[in-house]
């Protein structure tokens, strides 16, 4: 085994993990191939197959399950090779977690197939799933907490073995990402286990409908910044690491999860401005404290943009921006990953927009959403997670990148952004002109309607071109995927793949900022203040309770 | 800890950047009175069509001369079906559910209401110019949700 290649068992878990993301990966995007064909009446499909289905499916495996397994993969590779190869106990958990994980997974994916569960990813109540669809939804969080205590635990072990040391940068920011994770799916478990199992199995009889909105919000928001995190990880560890430079700042860098950790959990009302049953005191407090998360995600881009720049002026950039084109564009691992920053530009732009307690109205529930989401989770996470792929996978398996896959990685990458940004952009200016989103028709008789059919970023144009070129990028990634993977030739010694870490020097950082106990503390008092009241409000003021509806 | 002087600068003027955004929502909010819709009238959703005002669903001028639409969405349709409202004049919508949830939006304006059982929403909106507004649900309620929409005839006076 040479240095810096982890043990054989984490490199099966992170595999096993990987396979099922790429394969969550290549159904989902399947599925919003036909999605974008049956929207603009391009494609009818078959009896035994509904637009819903293929809705909730795509929402499903994408948003939740490609981007669940991956990050998991990505954590248990990393950790193993900033903290040394996990015990045995580790690693069982790890694998019972990844079961577990696996078997909700299946479950939730039955039940949508066999049009038990057409009720989207919010599965809002009271359309009623099957029962079987929430008992998967429950394994899948509690799968991926067994995983994520599994990595805590290796981490509480290191930090036991090296009493005043910092612990590396890379499992810091994963214990982040994993706390945010465990309270943020507190609301989602509340939800599933008290009100939605008992009513769709008949053992209660009406279930609290603005409730169930509530709790699920108050995972819903944060979710995203449990994609968004290790995207970020990606950015302040892996990137500076591949163009050759330090991590900027390792305090700030900290300082920035932890205020994630802090303002990415009290904010759910945000998705909730238009509704009733929330006092609109407590909605516009949520706005507040969703718009500090603006802080880090500043810090966030100055760091990046000034690892760039440095490194490019110590390649020899002069000027104001020589720097830019000293930077290694011809490093796929390097451009898919600033591509992916590049549209977080916007992606934030609009969130900040989204989460507005009055511009919310003109654009909640549009298509505008969906694009927003598009660039967002579909390009900053997802392109980064490509670009760590790039090489995460001939990690494991000890093959090569070679220049022919190279080739193939650019185009990829670069016909991903182009469909991405057709795509979005149709989405975006489509909700701005009123097109809702999760329909299957927007065939409309009315002229607002027709207008979302005319010019060039119309429903039928630009959004399926868009879309096809997405899917042909999402088969060029599998192929990339598969010969990675058991085809491309096997590295010698000198050509495998490394795994890449940046160094980080933490002679300048405060102790308190791995004081977790403190940063859990505050996050706690931040969600009473923004939950407590207009939470108890809700259950003690509760109408009486819905019933089971199944309307599709 | 070490801040770098221009990431000084750049956090000082995120900063100030968010006191401006929230001083604006704020003002717009709480002293102009803008809003997003909103209600705390709670209602049994099984007896929506026998509870008052929804058992009699429709469009009511007030005394002081604004306007009440009373409607309910259901899968997959609005109760009234068609409604006609004068211009200029102030209009609250008071929605709910009798079944999933649903939502009540009116293309090109800010009336965009989540329709949650149990639960009455209210909004106010002055339609400016006559014409007739698209009314759309925005939230998957099933199989019908892209049937489900309506028309608001808005009449000069």
């Amino acid at each position: 085994m040479k240095i810096g290649q982890i043990e054989k068992g984490e490199r099966k878990l992170a595999l096993a993990n990987l396979g099922f993301a790429y394969a969550a990966f290549l159904i989902g995007t399947l599925c919003g191939l036909l999605q974008v064909f049956i929207r603009n009446d391009a494609l009818t499909l078959p009896g035994w197959l509904d637009y819903y289905q293929v809705l909730t499916a795509h929402g499903l495996l994408l948003a939740i399950v490609f981007t669940t397994f991956f990050i998991f993969a990505f954590f248990q590779a990393g950790m193993s090779r900033t903290l040394g190869s996990f015990g045995h106990k580790v690693l069982l958990w790890n694998w019972i977690g990844f079961i577990v994980t696996s078997l909700g997974t299946l479950l939730v994916v039955i039940m949508v197939i066999g049009g038990q569960a057409s009720v989207l990813y919010t599965f809002y109540a009271p359309l009623q799933a099957h029962g079987l669809f929430y008992v998967g939804l429950a394994l899948f969080v509690i799968g991926t907490w067994i995983q994520g205590f599994a990595l805590i635990g290796h981490y509480r072990a290191w930090r036991k073995q090296h009493k005043g040391e910092f612990s590396p940068l890379f499992a810091f920011m994963t214990v982040a990402t994993l706390i945010m994770w465990v309270i943020a799916c507190l609301g989602v478990v509340a939800a599933v286990l008290f009100q939605f199992i008992p009513w769709a199995f008949g053992w209660v009889d009406g279930i609290n409908v603005e409730l169930s909105r509530s709790l699920f919000w108050y995972f819903g928001h944060p979710l995203v910044y449990f994609w968004l995190l290790p995207a970020y990880m990606a950015w302040y560890v892996i990137v500076p690491k591949i163009i050759g430079a330090k991590v900027f700042s390792d305090s700030l860098a900290r300082l920035s999860f932890v205020l994630f950790i802090l303002f990415s959990i009290p904010v759910g009302f945000h998705h909730q401005l238009t509704e009733p049953g929330i006092a609109s005191f407590w909605k516009f407090l949520q706005t507040v404290l969703t718009f500090m998360v603006i802080i880090p995600s500043l810090m966030t881009a100055f760091s990046m943009f000034a690892t760039f720049e440095l490194r490019g002026r110590e390649l020899g950039g002069k000027g104001l921006f020589g720097w830019f084109r000293k930077l290694p564009w011809k490093d796929v691992r390097f451009t898919s990953i600033f591509i992916a920053m590049a549209f977080f530009i916007p992606g934030g732009a609009g969130g900040i927009i989204n989460a507005s307690f009055q511009m919310n109205e003109v654009i909640h529930n549009t298509l505008w959403v969906v694009g927003h989401f598009h660039i967002t989770v579909g390009t900053p996470v997802a392109m980064t997670f490509f670009g760590l792929t790039f090489w995460l996978i001939p990690y494991l398996t000890g093959r090569r990148f070679t220049k022919a896959l190279q080739k193939l990685a650019f185009i990829q990458i670069i016909s991903w952004s182009v469909g991405m940004l057709l795509m979005s952009t149709a989405q975006h200016v489509l909700g701005l002109m009123g097109a809702p989103r999760r329909t299957a028709y927007t065939g409309y008789a009315h002229d607002d309607a027709l207008a979302w059919f005319d010019g060039i970023l119309s429903n039928h144009v630009t959004m399926a071109v868009g879309g096809s070129i997405l899917f042909l990028s999402a088969s060029l990634l599998i192929y990339i995927v598969i010969q990675l993977w058991w085809i491309a030739p096997k590295a010698d010694v000198h050509q495998a793949e490394s795994f890449p870490i940046a160094s980080s020097d933490v002679s300048a950082t405060p102790r308190f900022l791995e004081n977790w106990k403190l940063w859990i503390g505050i996050a706690f008092v931040l969600i009473a203040v923004a939950y407590t009241i207009p939470l108890s409000d809700l259950i003690q003021h509760a109408p009486p309770g819905s019933g089971r509806f199944q309307t599709w | 800890m070490h801040l770098h002087k221009y990431e000084k600068i750049w956090l000082i003027f995120g900063i100030m950047a968010l006191i401006i955004f929230l001083s604006v929502v704020g003002v717009s909010a709480f002293h102009q009175g803008h809003t997003p819709s909103g209600g705390h009238m709670k209602i049994d959703p099984d007896k929506v069509f026998e509870t008052a005002p929804f058992d009699q669903p429709g469009v009511y001028e007030n005394e002081d001369g604004t306007y009440e639409v009373v409607m309910v969405g259901k899968a997959f349709g609005y109760d009234p079906g068609k409604i006609q409202v004068p211009a200029g004049k102030e209009i609250t919508f008071t929605v709910t559910s009798a079944d999933v949830v649903h939502s009540f939006s009116v293309v090109g304006t800010n009336v965009n209401m989540m329709v949650v059982p149990g639960e009455i929403n209210h909004k106010k909106h002055t339609f400016q110019e006559a014409g007739t507004y698209l009314v759309i649900c925005n939230e998957y309620c099933g199989s019908g949700h892209h049937f489900m929409s309506t028309e608001i005839e808005v009449v000069e006076q």
